[in-house]
């Protein structure tokens, strides 16, 4: 049985979208911040990570998103989300992730978002 | 049903509790909601309890009010060597980032997505029982 996250990703000028299909726990969260860094890395100011395949992000998973949040943020960049379940989007707030990256309903407005940004 | 202290079995918890939610009518989102608390529950057990038998023991339970409101409760209990509840900080997002270690969010989870929490905790164990109304 696994449940494993896959992560692929694009960039779109300065901006790397990052999808993610299954469960966010330690193996997930790493291999979303590998995926991460290359982009960061190779120039990208911004991140969007668009969770639309993801049901369950849990507390290991998350604590290696700050990280990717953090390491954005030590670039002057700028980190969103989108296609967030309500459940996600809860545990987002409650952990105050939202207050450092936006949440936004749709890829596009994360984009457009990240792009103001990090302009 | 018992659960091993192994990699991704919390997942098979929560397929236990989904059907049980989905029986009772809840909505997909309180299912997540109780899926994600008992994913937290059993990965603290996992990664802090030290299970003695190596084993999770993990009680689901339907019931309902006098007023009718319908409920569905777990009970997650750990052979392990137990905790203290005071001495667990609140965590915050600042803290995190000032922080190398960016993890001790599972209680505050937990107690955020389900309506009811009970901690019980010892020498002999764990026990978290947790109520999520319909």
């Amino acid at each position: 049985m696994s449940e494993s996250c896959k992560v692929s990703s694009e960039r779109r000028g300065d901006v790397a979208i990052l999808w993610t299909d299954g469960y966010i726990n330690n193996q997930g969260g790493e291999e979303i911040a590998r995926e991460a860094y290359v982009h960061l890395e190779q120039g990208a100011r911004g991140l969007v990570l668009n969770l639309e395949k993801t049901r369950i992000v849990n507390s290991i998973g998350i604590s290696i998103l700050i990280e990717v949040l953090e390491k954005v943020m030590d670039r002057k960049g700028a980190l969103a989300f989108c296609g967030l379940t309500p459940t996600i989007d809860k545990t987002f707030r409650i952990m105050g992730l939202a207050q450092y990256a936006e949440i936004y309903p749709t890829q596009e407005e994360a984009i457009r978002g990240v792009d103001a940004k990090t302009a | 049903m018992s659960i091993p202290v192994a990699p991704e079995m919390e997942i098979v918890a929560t397929a236990q509790a989904a059907a049980l939610g989905e029986y009772l009518g809840m909505t997909r989102d309180k299912i997540d909601e109780v899926k994600l608390a008992l994913v937290e529950a059993c990965i603290n057990a996992f990664e802090h309890a030290h299970c003695r038998d190596e084993q999770l023991h993990l009680t689901f339970r339907l019931g309902q009010e006098p007023k009718g409101r319908e409920w569905l409760e777990v009970e997650v209990l750990d052979k392990g060597k137990g905790f203290d509840k005071a001495a667990v900080e609140e965590p915050s997002i600042e803290k995190s980032f000032a922080s190398h270690r960016k993890r001790g969010w599972g209680l505050q989870i937990i107690k955020s997505l389900m309506d009811e929490v009970q901690i019980t905790s010892g020498g002999w164990g764990t026990r978290i029982l947790m109520r999520k109304y319909k």
